[in-house]
């Protein structure tokens, strides 16, 4: 039983809901991780969501 | 962001900050504090009713508060959660006067009684992307906030925005004119002591040039005007940008304006600037302030819970070589503007790297809190006659407001085969979802249509109500009645209502076409194949092995290391060659990497998942190496060009950058010699090789810094175009000036003409910022080459992928994608990729690893069932779909009756080129065949 206490736990938290966190926490969801994406805002996106067209493809950004 | 609100394994937190914190690496206790939203969120279907009918304007936050919102709203149309969001401060309930929206919602969603909560969540690790604020100039010589056609950057991005207040117009804000001439004014914010921001943004010139390009494609007679210090596009393809604004007429003064005022009369703003010792006054119908990066405010606090040490800048301190050094076990990583101010793919490298960290010390719990989505058994429809059910959406107001939709509905009751229509509020709701399935069930409808927004963000979750349904997923129609109908159309309701009709009778007509597909699966191989040993290959196969999977390690030479082996220094401290010797170890030390040095690759095929390599050794003795492998990183690196120009090899005076760092770490700086000068730039930026080298500059502060401490006496010279010390970096740029390091510019077209003159040089240029020619004479001479590609061509060739026209790898997305390549199962990282600093090269090539394990640990992969595939019979094996192929999926396989092109389901992505290009029609695109497109076509004219 110790030992199972010992263990690591497989949940990763990620603080903060930009384009960062939300890579970063769809990488660690398909690596097999649970992830808690804690966002201070009510809404994710960060400033990537706010952008017009990023260089150099233009596309829009989300 | 819609991917990240879909995953069964995300959960989103909104409104949710940390509190406190207990435990130890691998079993963290957090404790997190909910804000109330005052809406429940799993009873918000983000229709926004209850913002159409609250009877509050605020300024939008969304739109840098230049727009409207309400006090009850859904911020912007994609938002993730799509659930509104209550302004306390605004709304009128809050001072006992309204609460239209409890009773205009049919969800019950809105809650005033709601709390703050708090909770705890156990986790092994953390990953800190806080992210940044955008710097605010409130008070100031700008006049912002009190001229009313100066704005920051960020609002100048919404106001260029089609979702934006002026749905994407560009107009200035006190007559709501198109202005004739627009300035930009770079760091606002930034490298500037008077606001105590000494360090430069990173991204602010890119972006400047970005949207003055912009503007010029709205309108393209629009004046722009950028002043700036020095123009750092140094980015990947960031210099070609800075090429075509200037081939685009934009114009770039370098001055940095004093102050600005504003012209009473029309609202214009007048520009004072020193160019060339002049002043001149320049009036503009609007200034845009590109403001930099802000540290998150909630840093300070972040750090004291969860015991970080936050630096003088007010982001979290790192060691210069982290994740890799100072995060070892600590179970807590930080990434993006958290630790440095970066752009989008820098961040994404970063917290890639961040993550990929603590995926290592948690890799042997992957899985167990995982979750895996449980079916019904599939059921046949085999033989059945279509029964169709149609699904029409409201999506609130977006489509109810203008499409009839009750006249929709009845009208597709009329159409052949449908046995069910509804209308729905909002299908992609819970409730809206569970209706489906339950009705497929009830009615035994099999086949599908849902009338609503776009396939590309909804078609997936559609498809899932029909699985759970046990039916097929490919039984989907859907129509676009939003995009397509009520929102190009919203000016005419009868016309939008009957083009909605129109689509969905080709739609009913498709589906009856439809077939069940299945999704082809392929088994991984979870071992990697890293090419190259230096510091990008060693850093990705040590992440890779940390994280159980066994990797193959090529490296060309007899020894690992690369580059970092010429590496005595860093701006920031580090020490390269220790980092160079633990490195070393580790990877020889680690059972699961396999070395194989002195090897280069002789042969690769296969596809994702199912690589194979042949190795040989260099040189060609010995035997080959045959592997087998799910993932391959490329980190093959680049090398310092040997120059052609300034005398080097004829003079032992004559040094590049590297040269000087070995011999200031060796034998030290001979006696005798007083004046070094350094010449940036040399052989790039040029019409040759038109990209900046990204690392020169701070290799130039950094041997000039450590020149000054070792020789205080000696006179050290650097002559620039412009300085390109980004981020922190700009701080050891003044610490050298402070030294008496002596920066002094130079013009492309006139650059600095060298002599030999005895053992010395005579230096001769013109500073343009002078207006004068200047001679000096030195004994060293110094030249800042570029890193050039090292053998990418070749490799390229072999491996079929793409390479920019300087000869580095092209990455599938250069701002999202920045370590995959568009063939899946490849991976890219290092000066393969692009030149770029110790750091930067850690985080890329951790996020490299992580993106390989992500697909290294999946079991199998699966593919869509809509691709090609090859009809035999009326296959001649002509090759011809072979070459239309852009994935290479297509071979030819030897059969009895001679050669047959054949598919493989998995690498196809179903474009259909193949099918398109097949002279006897035996290629069929499944799910877009051509019975089901005729039939749709049909169904246009019928009528």
């Amino acid at each position: 039983m110790a030992r199972v206490l010992d263990m690591p736990i497989g949940a990763v938290m990620v603080i903060g809901g930009g384009i960062g966190g939300i890579q970063a926490s769809l990488d660690l969801a398909s690596l097999g991780f649970k992830v808690y994406l804690v966002e201070k805002g009510p809404q994710i996106g960060g400033k990537m969501a706010q952008l017009d067209k990023t260089f150099p493809t233009m596309d829009c950004s989300l | 962001m819609a991917d990240a609100g879909r995953h069964p394994n995300i959960r989103i937190l909104t409104n949710t900050e940390v509190v406190d914190i207990e435990g130890r690496p691998g079993a963290f206790t957090v404790t997190l504090q909910k804000h109330p939203r005052f809406v429940e969120e799993d009873l918000c279907t983000g229709c926004r009713t209850c913002q159409s009918f609250c009877p509050v304007l605020m300024p939008n936050p969304f739109d840098e508060g230049l727009g409207e919102a309400r006090a009850i709203s859904v911020w912007c149309p994609q938002a993730v959660p799509a659930v509104a969001y209550v302004d306390r401060e605004r709304c009128l309930h809050f001072q006992g006067k309204c609460g239209i929206c409890l009773t205009v919602c049919k969800n019950n969603a809105v809650n005033f009684q709601q709390k703050r909560k708090r909770g705890k969540v156990n986790v092994g690790a953390i990953v800190i992307t806080a992210g940044y604020e955008v710097f605010k100039p409130l008070k100031g010589p700008y006049g912002y906030g009190e001229f009313k056609n100066v704005v920051t950057s960020i609002e100048y991005e919404r106001i260029t925005n089609s979702t934006g207040p002026t749905g994407g117009e560009i107009l200035r804000r006190s007559d709501y004119r198109v202005p004739h001439k627009i300035a930009w004014i770079q760091c606002v914010g930034s490298r500037d002591l008077k606001f105590g921001r000494s360090y430069c943004s990173a991204f602010c010139c890119t972006y400047a040039i970005k949207q003055a390009l912009v503007t010029k494609d709205h309108h393209p007679d629009i004046e722009t005007v950028i002043f700036h210090n020095d123009i750092r596009t140094f980015g990947k393809g960031f210099e070609d940008l800075f090429n075509r604004a200037l081939s685009r007429g934009v114009r770039f003064v370098r001055s940095r304006p004093p102050l600005l005022r504003e012209n009473p009369e029309n609202g214009n703003i007048i520009v004072s600037y020193v160019a060339q010792d002049r002043l001149i006054r320049e009036e503009f119908d609007m200034v845009v302030l590109s403001v930099g990066v802000v540290p998150a405010p909630g840093n300070r606090d972040l750090g004291r819970i969860l015991g970080l040490e936050v630096n003088e800048h007010g982001f979290f301190e790192i060691h210069p070589f982290y994740p890799l050094e100072g995060a070892d076990g600590k179970g807590i990583y930080v990434g993006g503007n958290s630790v440095f101010p970066m752009d989008i793919p820098d961040t994404i490298c970063s917290s890639g790297a961040a993550a990929a960290t603590a995926a290592e010390l948690l890799a042997s719990q992957r899985g167990s809190l995982a979750v895996k989505k449980q079916y019904p058994p599939e059921r046949s429809v085999e033989g059945e006659e279509p029964r169709i059910g149609v699904f029409v959406c409201h999506c609130g107001t977006n489509i109810a407001g203008v499409v009839d939709v009750r006249e929709v509905v009845q009208y597709v009751k009329g159409l052949k085969d449908v046995v069910y229509a509804e209308n729905q509020l909002i299908s992609c709701s819970n409730e809206g979802l569970r209706r489906i399935t339950n009705l497929i069930r009830e009615r035994g409808l099999n086949r599908v249509v849902v009338a609503a927004c776009t396939p590309r963000t909804h078609e997936q979750i559609f498809r899932e109500a029909l699985r759970e349904a046990g039916l097929n997923p490919y039984l989907l129609e859907m129509v676009n009645i939003r995009e397509h109908c009520s929102w190009v159309h919203s000016m005419d309701k009868k016309e939008a209502t009957e083009k909605a009709k129109e689509l969905l009778r080709m739609a009913v007509s498709r589906a009856r076409d439809l077939a069940p597909l299945k999704e082809p699966s392929l088994k991984v191989n979870p071992r990697a194949l890293v090419l190259g040993g230096g510091l990008a290959g060693m850093t990705a196969s040590l992440s890779l092995a940390r994280q159980g999977f066994e990797v193959y390690l090529v490296e060309r030479e007899r020894e690992l290391g690369g580059n970092l082996r010429h590496l005595h220094y860093t701006l920031e401290g580090g020490d390269p060659q220790k980092l160079l010797q633990k490195l070393r170890q580790r990877v020889e030390d680690e059972e699961r990497i396999r070395l194989y040095l002195g090897y280069e690759l002789l042969d690769f095929s296969g596809y994702v998942g199912n690589f194979k390599s042949v190795l040989v050794p260099v040189g060609g003795d010995g035997d080959q190496v045959e592997i087998e492998h799910g993932a391959l990183i490329i980190a093959t690196g680049g090398k310092p060009l040997e120059p052609s120009e300034y005398h080097y090899g004829e003079s032992e005076r004559v040094l590049t950058q590297l040269e000087l760092e070995r011999m200031m770490a060796t034998t030290g700086i001979p006696e005798g010699i007083r004046t070094v000068v350094m010449i940036q730039c040399v052989e790039s930026r040029n019409e040759k090789r038109p990209y900046c080298s990204r690392i020169c500059c701070g290799e130039a502060v950094k041997n000039g810094l450590k020149l000054k401490e070792t020789r205080p006496d000696l006179k050290v010279v650097v002559l620039y175009r412009d300085m390109r010390t980004y981020g922190f970096f700009e701080d050891y740029y003044r610490k050298a000036r402070e030294k008496g390091v002596l920066f002094l510019p130079y013009d492309p077209e006139r650059k600095p003409e060298v002599e030999l003159e005895g053992d010395g040089f005579k230096v001769r240029w013109w500073v343009p910022t002078l207006g004068q020619d200047f001679e000096l004479v030195a004994d060293l001479l110094v030249l800042s080459v570029p890193v050039v590609p090292d053998g990418n061509r070749e490799l390229a060739q072999r491996l079929g992928l793409p390479s920019t026209r300087e000869g580095f790898f092209m990455e599938a997305h250069p701002k999202l994608r920045p370590v995959d390549f568009g063939t899946d199962g490849i991976f890219l990282c290092g000066m393969a990729h692009y030149p770029k600093y110790i750091s930067e090269t850690i985080a890329q090539a951790k996020t490299a690893a992580l993106r390989a394990a992500v697909l290294l640990s999946q079991e199998e992969i699966r593919g869509s069932g809509a691709v090609c595939e090859v009809i035999e019979g009326l296959c001649i094996g002509c090759g011809a779909c072979i070459e239309a192929c852009t994935y290479g999926a297509i071979r030819l396989i030897e059969v009895k009756g001679g050669k047959k092109a054949q598919v493989n389901p998995v690498i196809c992505r179903g474009d259909g080129l193949c099918s398109a290009r097949c002279p006897t029609g035996a290629i069929r695109l499944n799910h877009f065949t051509d019975e089901q497109i005729m039939d749709q076509v049909d169904a246009l004219f019928e009528a």
